[in-house]
């Protein structure tokens, strides 16, 4: 069906009927499978009080409940089904030898309490992984601890604490964060015990110098930098940022949810970071949508080694043996055993696939992928820091809210009526109506046309046929959501009608 | 009808209305209603509690973001909006009347001097400064 054709009754009907819940789906009677006769005698199991008597199973056919989660299933949408722009989230292609890897017996069948001479390639690939990362980033050492980036940035913020905490400089308690920055920058220096200060960014979309020198005093504990920007802009004031916070005493802190635009070509730690944390999900591949499972690296240098979360693996060259160790002032356990296992697999897979010549080949085309649309859709879309970008490129659609009534919401949602996962919208705060595009590394030339295509075609749409934008999807099982009803009113479950 | 012309405006976008010498309401303009898009969610004090000018006192959630509400005005709170913590969608219908968020007592009734006309906040708009 395209956008302009009405729907008839009869592609109502059969839409409705793909949208049944598997309860609503039951038959009195109707069965997928038999269950042998029990031979054993029938004994009551639990005392009655503690029996429900409304405890409804579905009722329905083998080929029924085939359908249903099929059905569902291409409901969803994934990087593998078609292009995933989804700015800051960096959803590249999730290579399937990862997942093969990750699900060898070996690795998937072991147990974290299991003696470790018995996971002695488990632990190596966690040793391995730690120098990886470390080599890659520019630091001294890693821990794998963390399940996901913002887990990560609470472990950088402790260990910030308990740094300076053991220097006895117990008054610094202010921590520095760009307004560009993710939400949970200022989240997890709070929850670290931190005071939080914001530093605007100055019209290049840089930290702006002299606000940054106005707010830096004695209590400076550590600012907090995504490097590139969430703006996709490198942050050209790096070298003098770096300076002006480890003169004051304070530790600078990267977040690494934008490395996938430095890998290779320019190591944070090298660049003064102290700390740096990497979404191993996104910059490494593990298929994320929908929230996880993560893994969140973290990296430190020489003088924060010591303050790692456990657990780390070590390796004695003596006894060729790979164990467990908390380090000497370790800030504790981030979680139990050793984060999220199979995404440090697929990470350590993904890495060693690649090989070095791979890994510098990543950020070189997610750069120019970017890049690319950014040329190509500036004379339709307002660029709001007119500046080469980085992995991504942030547009804003404030033009034609002003002079068509339609929102960065609606432009993404008439991009799925295009087979194209909508684009992050709204954020970073500091642009009106931003819409941020991030292509990655892994996608053709033909995509990429195909999407910019795509949007020149929706800016068109947007002056001659507005309402177009304003109904879309309209190609969807369900059409426009009604998000603040959902959020208002949940309706998570099925519910027995009376 | 609503009384804009009466009001008093922050550039965060906080209006005041006057009651009585020292009574007012306090609300948020139309402009951040639009901005914030469907709001789902509003935190307000308690009344009997006190709010300082240009400081946070609740917060709104949007299907967009979080934001918080600074209050333009330092005082007592006499009494807090609850049909608009019930039914937020009034902050998006009526934000200058049905949807205002406090009733405060002034404690310095001078403070409206640091305050905006709806000229100048309309200028402060088109400025694009906010």
């Amino acid at each position: 069906m395209n956008s302009h054709q009405i729907p008839n009754e009869h592609h109502i009907k059969q839409q409705s009927l793909i949208r049944k819940l598997l309860m609503d789906r039951s038959q009195p009677g109707r069965i997928g499978a038999h269950i042998p006769q029990s031979d054993v005698p029938k004994q009551q199991q639990l005392p009655n009080k503690y029996l429900r008597k409304e405890l409804p199973l579905p009722e329905v056919s083998e080929s029924e409940i085939v359908r249903y989660f099929s059905q569902l299933s291409q409901f969803n949408f994934s990087i593998d089904h078609n292009f995933y722009p989804l700015g800051s989230c960096t959803m590249k292609y999730n290579p399937k030898i990862n997942d093969e890897i990750a699900s060898l017996p070996g690795l998937s069948e072991i147990h974290p309490l299991q003696p470790e001479e018995s996971i002695q390639g488990a632990l190596k690939i966690i040793f391995e992984l730690q120098n990886l990362l470390a080599e890659i980033t520019g630091f001294d050492s890693t821990s794998l601890a963390p399940m996901a980036g913002a887990e990560a940035e609470l472990a950088g913020m402790l260990i910030t604490r308990s740094f300076h905490k053991n220097n006895g400089d117990t008054h610094k308690t202010k921590i520095l964060i760009t307004d560009s920055a993710h939400g949970t920058n200022p989240a997890s220096a709070v929850m670290a015990g931190f005071d939080v200060i914001s530093i605007p960014s100055d019209k290049n979309g840089n930290t702006d110098i002299e606000a940054l020198k106005a707010a830096i005093n004695d209590d400076l504990a550590g600012l907090m930098l995504t490097q590139p920007s969430t703006l996709g802009l490198f942050d050209t004031n790096i070298i003098e940022i770096c300076k002006r916070v480890k003169d004051a005493g304070g530790i600078l802190y990267g977040d690494g949810a934008n490395l996938n635009a430095l890998l290779g070509r320019i190591k944070p730690g090298e660049l003064g970071f102290d700390i740096l944390h990497s979404n191993l999900h996104k910059t490494f591949t593990q298929p994320h949508g929908g929230g996880g499972p993560g893994a969140g690296a973290i990296m430190v240098s020489k003088k924060l080694t010591p303050y790692l979360p456990s657990p780390i693996v070590q390796y004695s060259k003596d006894e060729d043996f790979y164990s467990i160790y908390t380090p000497k002032k370790s800030i504790g356990r981030m979680g139990g055993f050793h984060g999220n296992f199979g995404a440090l697999v697929r990470a350590y897979s993904y890495i060693k696939t690649l090989g070095k010549e791979g890994i510098d080949q990543i950020s070189k085309n997610a750069v120019i992928n970017a890049n690319y649309i950014k040329s190509n859709l500036e004379e339709y879309f307002e660029l709001p820091i007119k500046r080469i970008c980085m992995h991504e490129v942030v547009f804003s659609a404030s033009n034609f809210k002003k002079h068509n009534g339609i929102k960065a919401l609606d432009i993404s949602k008439r991009l799925i009526d295009y087979g194209i996962h909508p684009p992050t919208m709204y954020f970073p705060l500091i642009i009106d109506e931003a819409l941020m595009i991030e292509p990655t590394e892994t996608e053709s030339k033909e995509t990429l046309d195909y999407f910019i295509s795509s949007m020149i075609k929706i800016a068109s749409e947007a002056k001659q046929d507005p309402e177009l934008l304003r109904n879309a999807p309209h190609n969807t099982p369900n059409s426009r959501l009604d998000e603040a009803l959902a959020a208002r009113k949940p309706n998570l479950r099925w519910q027995k009608k009376d | 009808m609503s009384k804009t012309q009466e009001m008093y405006y922050s550039d965060e976008h906080e209006w005041v209305l006057m009651e009585t010498d020292n009574i007012a309401l306090i609300g948020i303009t139309k402009f951040a209603s639009d901005n914030l898009g469907d709001i789902v969610f509003v935190e307000l004090p308690d009344s009997g509690t006190t709010v300082n000018q240009f400081e946070q006192f609740g917060e709104i959630e949007s299907v967009k973001a979080v934001s918080e509400l600074y209050s333009p005005i330092s005082g007592t709170i006499k009494e807090i909006n609850d049909s608009v913590v019930q039914n937020p969608e009034i902050l998006s219908e009526s934000p200058f009347e049905k949807g205002w968020l406090l009733k405060v007592e002034l404690k310095d009734t001078s403070e409206l001097d640091n305050l905006m006309n709806l000229e100048a906040y309309e200028s402060f708009l088109e400025s694009g400064k906010n």
